[in-house]
């Protein structure tokens, strides 16, 4: 699906911020624990380490941390909508997006919850960015406690070894901001709905290699149908902002789409995977090193589970 | 062995950058053996495509139709 640019070109992105446990677990901590051998994780994946919650955290309460930080980056604002993003969910329903709201005291405004791993937060960006119009200021927040799914009696231990916890939030507002949203394009296919998946109970199922495959043309596809729709060159991007699942995977995009890897932006080696929240932690930890330049575009991207697949353009304002 | 299994066992001898041929039965999984991991994969996709002239759409991205060097031969006469 490919958005009207002018319904989402007044839409802006005010602030970001981000939320990681404190808890560091090694991949020598997996690996003895998980009989994985540490080495095959970091040459894999390019995964170190990951962050695990507390037993007293949750998706809302990082959720929530992460909504915070993101408010105070983006100063004060009249916030009228919420978006959460979470696979992770404590609860089958409802889904943490009221509850999230009713901590940040913005109990009463509507509250949307995304179940959608990976991709949620493209989407959750897409969303609000039309949304912005009808209410005002969206916060936009994805949360996973990954932790939760990967120790399921069953989950194989090379899936389990790359996922981590954390929680990112993104305020999008229609008044200003440090970048303006130029336009999104969104996808979903159910074809290869089975080839990572997670039932109600039963463990964590991935078909590595089939998703592998579908990401990797999949990602540069709607990246590249993104900017040829706004006629930007790949060239003129400043970063590339994506789902963190694997460093050779940011490697192979890269690759087919021709840019330099410099400009893939990678923190998976801090954090593993952390679902639908990779993309919200990379652009609150990127905005905050390389703030926003005049005109020069970012892309937001994200693959996952669906599979659903989406890229975000903005641009320094 | 076929013109098509020779140039597939070709394409993965380049792609793992290997001297020799990689030494797998013709319906020996290249994964289990060993030769292939899911990460040389679409690399493997795009030699296919170029040799055979052929395109493979999103629809058959899935890791069974590329899990032996049969198998793939019998994917490419299914597309030519």
């Amino acid at each position: 699906m490919t958005q009207p640019a002018a319904a989402s070109s007044a839409a802006f992105l005010a602030g970001a911020g981000c939320y990681l446990p404190s808890r560091i677990v090694t991949n020598a901590e997996v690996s003895s624990a998980l009989g994985v051998d540490a080495e095959w994780i970091q040459a894999t994946s390019g995964i170190e380490e990951r962050r695990y919650a507390a037993p007293d955290e949750t998706v809302i309460t990082m959720a929530v941390e992460a909504a915070r930080r993101c408010i105070a980056s983006a100063g004060a604002s009249e916030i009228g909508m919420v978006i959460v993003s979470s696979g992770t969910a404590d609860r089958r329903w409802p889904g943490p997006a009221a509850s999230v709201a009713l901590a940040l005291n913005l109990g009463g405004i509507p509250a949307i919850d995304l179940a959608m791993p990976s991709a949620g937060a493209i989407f959750g960006v897409a969303l609000a960015a039309q949304m912005s119009a009808v209410h005002g200021d969206v916060l936009v927040i994805a949360s996973e406690r990954m932790s939760s799914v990967v120790s399921r009696e069953g989950t194989h231990p090379n899936v389990a070894v790359l996922f981590g916890d954390g929680a990112a939030a993104c305020l999008i507002s229609r008044r200003t901001g440090v970048a303006r949203i130029l336009g999104s394009v969104l996808h979903s296919d159910a074809t290869f709905d089975q080839a990572l998946h997670l039932g109600l109970t039963e463990p964590m199922e991935m078909d590595g290699r089939t998703v592998i495959m579908q990401a990797s043309r999949k990602l540069p596809q709607v990246i590249t149908e993104l900017l040829e729709r706004h006629s930007v060159a790949k060239e003129q991007v400043g970063a590339f902002l994506m789902h963190q699942a694997n460093q050779n995977l940011l490697r192979q995009v890269a690759r087919t789409l021709g840019v330099a890897e410099a400009t893939v932006f990678s923190n998976i080696r801090a954090y593993g995977n952390t679902s639908s929240a990779s993309v919200l932690i990379a652009l609150a930890e990127w905005s905050s090193a390389h703030p926003f330049q005049r005109d020069v575009p970012v892309v937001l991207a994200a693959f996952g589970a669906g599979l659903h697949w989406g890229a975000v353009l903005v641009t320094g304002s | 062995m076929t013109e098509t299994q020779t140039k597939i066992l070709t394409i993965i001898q380049t792609l793992i950058e290997a001297k020799q041929p990689p030494a797998v039965g013709l319906d020996e999984s290249l994964f289990d053996a060993g030769v292939l991991d899911s990460f040389l994969l679409p690399g493997l996709v795009v030699a296919l495509e170029k040799t055979f002239g052929i395109k493979i759409p999103d629809a058959d991205l899935s890791s069974q139709k590329f899990e032996s060097i049969n198998l793939i031969a019998d994917y490419i006469r299914s597309r030519s």
